[in-house]
């Protein structure tokens, strides 16, 4: 058991810091520290570009698909200098992080030369196509259609809550394939080009005002027959499998993001007198703590990653961070007192603390509730019962 | 950077897994809860045929090398079994001698420490009168002080080792709400103390050591009730279901392996931070304290709760769990008090 990091990787360090700093405070200023996923899409396109042009936008890949084979010691660290240099939330998250990584695992070689160069590179921005009306904490519920017309895959249907799908490429879809198949049974993995006739995106407003997240609706949409993974019907085992990569090395970059918010919420409580009152100490040590415990959790379930045996520091990852924001919300708000209820100008648009304490409330949702991560952490997690179910 | 036990580490943690479980069972245990809250048989067994009494102390003096997370280990497989154990008298006393003693200090103690001839306590003294050597007053709250031969005391000004049979020495044991671990208060009238050569270095040792044994042992203890409620609660019916298929009821099992989950990574980060000198220890291990002392404590009264009417029996051992990790909320400081260290540490002083 060790923390510290050897010599190599300290030289790896101050490499990704310095390349990461001379292009953030040079051609890159204008998007430093940039909040959110909405705003400056362009720039950030052409930040990914660049991020690609020097290798830096997928390290943990293999070198023949644009990666360094980076070790997992080196891949928290690029995490930690990105987010210390103020590097934007990347464009291309779900295609980085989700779709491919599932594509290097599952995909054939053919889709791998057709998609991965392309997230690599940031020129195919991806969505995930998942939830639907009726298919939230209950996933499989899914109903969208796909059908084989030929060549083609046929897909009608509708998903919901598809973060980014308004600048999308690409969407990665679990669709019913099987004609009266239920539940986890007959479903099947696409990948779907977004600029086409029948897929129509129409953006959801949230509490923050801001707009996110879509409904993404296919009408007849289409797709080659090969653009499948896995088999026809073995979708779900897929999908599965590529929610297993959401709690990857990202998970130390959105700390960085979390540990800014903790850091701005010092400062507030510093300029407004509230640094020294006993019981918001006890809050904002408890949320040092939780966030300190984040890393070492994150860390330990990398450590662990190759291991078969179920890990609880996984298990139990979301759950933990989804309600310490939630929770550090809340105590921004509280810090802030009233002058976090009003706006900067006339416009509904909140700064960085209202507008995470807000969206915070998002956080313990997305990604599976904190409910259903409890029936998750039980059931797998400590071998308990499943709820029985009120439709079999 | 590897965060996940070596080999060798994994080994350890199962040999001593094993020994106490088979040997810190619920009959013994209560056995030394009728007596002064230690099992010598069980004691001995530890230092000598399991050898493991002098994890993270020097071999030259009998101790066995190795640093704080193997020492961990150890604490959180005795904490598991609430073994009744003068662990955390090893944990700190003996920990100040070899960071602050001289070497004749360490030569006579370390070895009857290790090997398990001796038991020793400590606390701190900050009430005392002290008048260069001479130690005047009663210290309050030593863990297994009655059963103790040697103390070591730390003062504002320094650090002290008191013998049991030393003038002026005279204890009174109280009957403890955790019987496993009885607190008593050593009255000191003139005593004529031995100074530990490096008093900064002995109190920095003995509150690492304390606040880690502390923190791992809640941890044990945490992960033992929620191992015991998982199986209960797979075994009891009502309403015609096994209880642990209740949402209301499994989703406070969640609850639990949740903090858990961050108490384990909180004391092995305090354990890997001391032993590597990082500049994180200090905030690493208030850190542990606190956030496994309320872990545990949570977890316990979860047991009870979760047991219904059995859970609150004498025969049942889950009050075992419940007053020790009451006790543990407030040994070495409570939770607001390591709480605010953090805060002094990430936000400075509040004055």
């Amino acid at each position: 058991m060790k923390l510290g990091f050897s010599q190599a990787e300290e030289e790896f360090r101050a490499e990704c810091a310095e390349w990461l700093q001379s292009q953030l405070n040079g051609d890159f200023a204008d998007i430093k520290g940039l909040p959110g996923m909405n705003s400056m899409i362009e720039r950030r396109k052409d930040w990914e570009q660049r991020l690609a042009e020097n290798r830096w936008s997928v390290i943990g890949w293999p070198e023949e698909w644009g990666g360094r084979n980076a070790t997992i010691a080196q891949q928290v660290i690029f995490a930690e200098e990105y987010a210390r240099a103020g590097g934007p939330n990347r464009a291309n998250h779900i295609g980085v992080e989700l779709a491919g990584p599932t594509i290097l695992a599952f995909g054939t070689e053919e889709q791998k030369a057709k998609f991965l160069p392309g997230i690599a590179n940031g020129t195919q921005i991806w969505c995930q196509g998942y939830s639907e009306p009726n298919a939230g904490s209950d996933l499989a519920n899914v109903r969208t259609k796909a059908r084989l017309e030929g060549d083609e895959w046929v897909v009608n249907g509708q998903k919901v809550w598809t973060s980014l799908a308004h600048y999308s490429d690409w969407i990665f879809v679990v669709a019913r394939s099987e004609e009266g198949s239920k539940g986890p049974k007959g479903l099947t993995f696409l990948m779907m080009d977004m600029h086409q006739p029948g897929v129509e995106v129409r953006p959801i407003k949230q509490i923050n005002g801001d707009a996110e997240f879509n409904e993404t609706f296919f009408e007849d949409a289409r797709c080659p027959a090969d653009s499948l993974i896995g088999t026809p019907g073995d979708g779900w085992r897929v999908a599965m499998g590529l929610l297993a990569f959401e709690r990857g090395v990202s998970t130390l970059g959105q700390q960085m993001g979390f540990r800014n918010e903790l850091d701005a919420i010092i400062e507030a409580a510093k300029a407004n007198g509230l640094a020294k009152d006993a019981v918001v100490r006890q809050r904002i040590a408890k949320a040092e703590i939780g966030l300190r415990l984040m890393r070492y959790g994150a860390l330990r379930m990398l450590s662990n990653a190759d291991t078969a045996q179920i890990d609880g520091a996984a298990l139990t990852y979301k759950i933990q961070w989804a309600t310490w924001r939630r929770d550090l919300g809340e105590l921004a708000m509280d810090v802030l007192g009233q002058a976090g209820e009003i706006a900067e100008g006339e416009e509904y648009e909140w700064s960085a603390l209202p507008n995470m304490f807000l969206f915070g409330r998002s956080d313990t949702i997305y990604g599976g509730t904190n409910q259903i991560q409890r029936n998750i952490i039980a059931e797998r997690g400590l071998g308990l019962p499943r709820e029985p179910r009120g439709d079999k | 950077m590897e965060f996940a036990f070596t080999d060798e580490q994994a080994m350890i943690a199962e040999t001593v897994q094993a020994f106490f479980k088979d040997n810190a069972t619920s009959e013994r245990t209560r056995a030394a809860m009728e007596a002064d809250g230690i099992d010598r048989e069980l004691w001995t067994a530890f230092c000598t045929e399991l050898g493991l009494a002098g994890v993270g102390l020097p071999e030259d003096f009998g101790g066995a090398g190795l640093g704080m997370v193997e020492f961990a280990i150890v604490a959180e497989a005795a904490g598991a079994q609430v073994a009744a154990l003068p662990l955390l008298g090893l944990a700190t006393a003996a920990r100040a001698i070899a960071a602050g003693g001289s070497e004749e200090q360490k030569a006579q103690w370390l070895p009857r420490l290790v090997s398990g001839e001796a038991i020793a306590a400590s606390q701190g003294i900050h009430g005392l009168t002290v008048v260069d050597n001479t130690l005047t007053g009663d210290v309050q709250f030593v863990p297994h002080g009655a059963s103790a031969d040697l103390f070591v005391f730390i003062g504002n000004d320094g650090a002290w080792i008191v013998r049991k049979d030393m003038p002026g020495v005279s204890v009174a044991s109280h009957t403890t709400m955790d019987q496993t671990r009885p607190l008593a208060t050593v009255s000191l009238a003139g005593v004529e103390a031995e100074p530990l050569a490096d008093a900064a270095a002995a109190h920095h040792a003995l509150q690492a050591g304390a606040w880690i044994c502390l923190a791992a042992e809640a941890l044990g203890g945490a992960q033992e009730t929620l191992d015991r409620t998982v199986a209960y609660s797979l075994e009891r019916v009502q309403f015609g279901r096994q209880i642990g298929s209740y949402q209301a009821y499994k989703h406070r099992l969640a609850d639990m392996m949740v903090d858990i989950e961050q108490a384990r990574s909180a004391v092995y980060w305090a354990a890997c931070a001391v032993d590597e000198g990082s500049d994180e220890a200090q905030l690493a291990l208030h850190s542990a304290k606190s956030f496994c002392a309320d872990t545990y404590f949570m977890c316990a009264g979860n047991m009870i709760q979760l047991h219904g009417g059995i859970g609150f029996t004498w025969e049942h051992d889950a009050h075992l769990f419940f007053k020790r990790a009451r006790s543990i909320l407030s040994m070495y400081g409570n939770g607001d008090w390591h709480r605010e260290q953090v805060a002094a540490l990430i936000m400075g002083e509040a004055a």
